[in-house]
């Protein structure tokens, strides 16, 4: 079965008497285990397309299936849940909170879902473990470097066990061996059994994932597979090399 | 999410912005600080003017010498001298419900005793007068019935007196000269301390009304038996406005005054004046109530103002909270505590500081200190609603975001 199933999704905007539509009847299904790449230029809809998966925003019309649950007419608060769940967001600005330690950003997720603060303790510190921020849990943004703060929002995306993980422009405030190193940690994840969406437009970026999906003008334009570049060993070549 | 964990995520988000929020609640604590110390300062002048009632007798009734015209002129209150004796014994024969009525002839004059001298007010009493103003004798004893009726030339001190004539020395059995006219000291009233008006009530020398009248103040009298004043104290449980009426009635008849002339007397009644008092005081509390309202409401307008400026500031985050799965419910209450927080704080601050302002000016007047729990109480409660009222246009605002949009934002 598969995690993710649009059949026909659109998404029009209204801006002042004119009707924009950002989304036109897009159908694609993603399995879970995948390792996606939505490229397009600016405009192409593939931000829209991330938000509708992402449950930040509904399609005007279109089913749209996650986990075989049709999420496409649920109200705000069932959708704030499910985001809680299912779905883990990284943003290319990081979005943490200014005034919130790594341990605390982390944790965020888990207040809303009515964690325990002993489970969430524990879990945030596992999941920072794992991203391998385990030494500066206790730092806050302005503390940490853009990679750093990259890891801490990795971190926050996994920490309730979503089905999906879904990185909007991940590495676009990033210099490029960092971009690397964050790919390298999506690329360790998605081992790990994660699905990985991750949208950008850097060529570069897209070149490590097995399927790469290209919008323009709101529709998908290609739907490829590709062997992935391995961002691992990347990292060790002379180009990367510190 | 959990309300705990609501809780303390405001209070992180409070203590981010630690002056501003402080700024904001200063409105809250303004007007409760206000309110508390000007109600505890209301209160204690309050309770020492029912004090001061207290202290002059309570279920008492003042019957004092009318204006009469005489010739067409009109003398002032007090100035003739209408009241006799026979009335003062009348009135408790024909009302039941007065417990007792005292005749009084006031005077003044100069006193000396060993040497050293004080002009004070001279009062000629009965024994009743004691029994009316509930007017103990704190060392000595009073006038015997037998004195009072031979007219004895003996004498009661107030506190002041015996301060001023003999300092820390008993004055019992001591020779004094009212008006040149020796007395001996039997006794010294208790301290009764100043009436409502400020006059010091133990700055007197209370001696025989007979001898009063005849050695001391009489001389100019125009009727031997005129007394300047009739203290009458009605029965407990009995109505003050009927002994009132009565009275006045009683001595219409015995002055002979036909319907339609005035009364050559006056009738106070000590009651009357607390329940101005009273009505005074609660105009006064009204007001301040409306006060408190309006510095509440302004309080109130304060940080609906500076909720409004942070959500518009925290857009990005509400969108961030949103993204992680914070319902339109969590974020409104999250912004309905930190201003309820805000307003709390606020009050209890401001309770604070108004018991200790109160405390300040209580000390300093000698009053004491009454801080009233419902109104601390009620303070607290009321700043809370402002708070909850005014952090909830923004909240609502705040829920009401659209995530993506919010995450949009600068």
């Amino acid at each position: 079965m598969a995690l993710i199933e649009t059949t026909g999704i659109t998404r029009t905007y209204r801006m002042g008497a004119e009707t924009v539509t950002a989304l036109s009847d897009v159908s694609i299904s993603i399995d879970e285990g995948e390792s996606l790449a939505v490229m397009g230029p600016s405009g192409s809809g593939k931000s829209t397309f991330m938000n509708v998966i992402g449950c930040l925003d509904r399609p005007t019309s279109g089913s749209y299936r996650l986990a075989g649950e049709e999420v496409s007419s649920l109200t705000k608060a069932e959708l704030a849940g499910v985001r809680n769940r299912r779905i883990g967001f990284v943003f290319q600005q990081f979005n943490l909170l200014s005034r919130a330690t790594a341990l605390a950003s982390v944790e965020l997720p888990m207040l809303y879902a009515g964690v325990s603060l002993r489970e969430r303790r524990e879990r945030a510190t596992r999941a920072l473990t794992r991203v391998g921020l385990g030494e500066r849990m206790d730092h806050r943004p302005l503390e940490l470097s853009g990679g750093q703060q990259q890891r801490v929002a990795i971190a926050r995306a996994l920490v309730n066990d979503p089905k999906v993980l879904l990185a909007d422009e991940p590495t676009g405030a990033l210099d490029s061996k960092t971009s690397i190193e964050i790919v390298a940690l999506f690329q360790e994840l998605h081992e790990q059994g994660v699905t990985v969406i991750i949208v950008t437009h850097e060529e570069d970026i897209a070149a490590y994932s097995r399927r790469v999906v290209r919008f323009l003008d709101g529709r998908i334009v290609s739907d490829t597979r590709q062997e992935p570049r391995n961002a691992a060993a990347d990292l060790k070549s002379p180009r990367h090399a510190a | 999410m959990r309300l705990a964990d609501a809780v303390s995520s405001s209070l992180d988000a409070l203590r981010a912005n630690a002056l501003r929020s402080f700024l904001t609640m200063l409105g809250i604590v303004i007007g409760v600080a206000a309110v508390i110390a000007m109600m505890a300062v209301g209160g204690g002048a309050r309770e020492q003017v029912n004090q001061q009632i207290k202290s002059l007798g309570a279920n008492l009734i003042q019957v004092v010498p009318g204006n009469v015209t005489s010739g067409g002129v009109r003398l002032g209150a007090g100035q003739s001298s209408t009241l006799t004796d026979d009335d003062a014994k009348a009135i408790p024969l024909e009302i039941p419900a007065v417990q007792v009525a005292a005749p009084i002839v006031r005077g003044s004059g100069q006193i000396v005793a060993r040497g050293v001298n004080w002009s004070t007010g001279i009062v000629g009493v009965t024994s009743d007068f004691f029994e009316a103003r509930e007017w103990t004798i704190e060392r000595g004893r009073e006038f015997s019935p037998e004195e009072s009726a031979r007219g004895g030339q003996i004498a009661l001190l107030g506190q002041t007196v015996m301060r001023q004539l003999f300092g820390d020395d008993d004055p019992i059995g001591q020779e004094i000269r009212v008006r040149n006219v020796p007395f001996t000291v039997v006794g010294v009233a208790e301290k009764k301390g100043q009436t409502m008006f400020g006059s010091d009530q133990d700055d007197v020398v209370f001696v025989p009304l007979i001898t009063a009248r005849q050695r001391v103040v009489g001389a100019n009298r125009a009727r031997t038996s005129s007394v300047s004043q009739i203290m009458v104290k009605v029965r407990e449980g009995e109505s003050l406005s009927n002994v009132e009426n009565d009275t006045r009635a009683l001595l219409r008849q015995r002055h002979r005054l036909q319907d339609g002339q005035d009364d050559d007397f006056q009738i106070r009644n000590l009651a009357e004046i607390s329940a101005t008092r009273e009505q005074s005081a609660r105009t006064l509390a009204m007001l301040l109530a409306a006060v408190a309202g309006v510095s509440l409401i302004v309080g109130g307008i304060g940080i609906m103002n500076i909720m409004l400026v942070s959500v518009t500031e925290r857009t990005r985050e509400i969108g961030v909270r949103m993204a992680v799965g914070a319902r339109p419910g969590d974020i409104m209450n999250q912004f309905l505590i930190e201003a309820t927080t805000l307003a709390l704080i606020g009050g209890a601050v401001g309770v604070a500081l108004g018991v200790g302002a109160a405390k300040l000016v209580a000390d300093a007047a000698g009053w004491p200190l009454l801080v009233d729990p419902t109104v601390v109480a009620s303070a607290v409660v009321f700043s809370g609603l402002v708070g909850i009222a005014s952090g909830l246009y923004p909240a609502v605002r705040a829920a009401h975001l659209d995530p993506v949009e919010a995450l949009r934002a600068g």
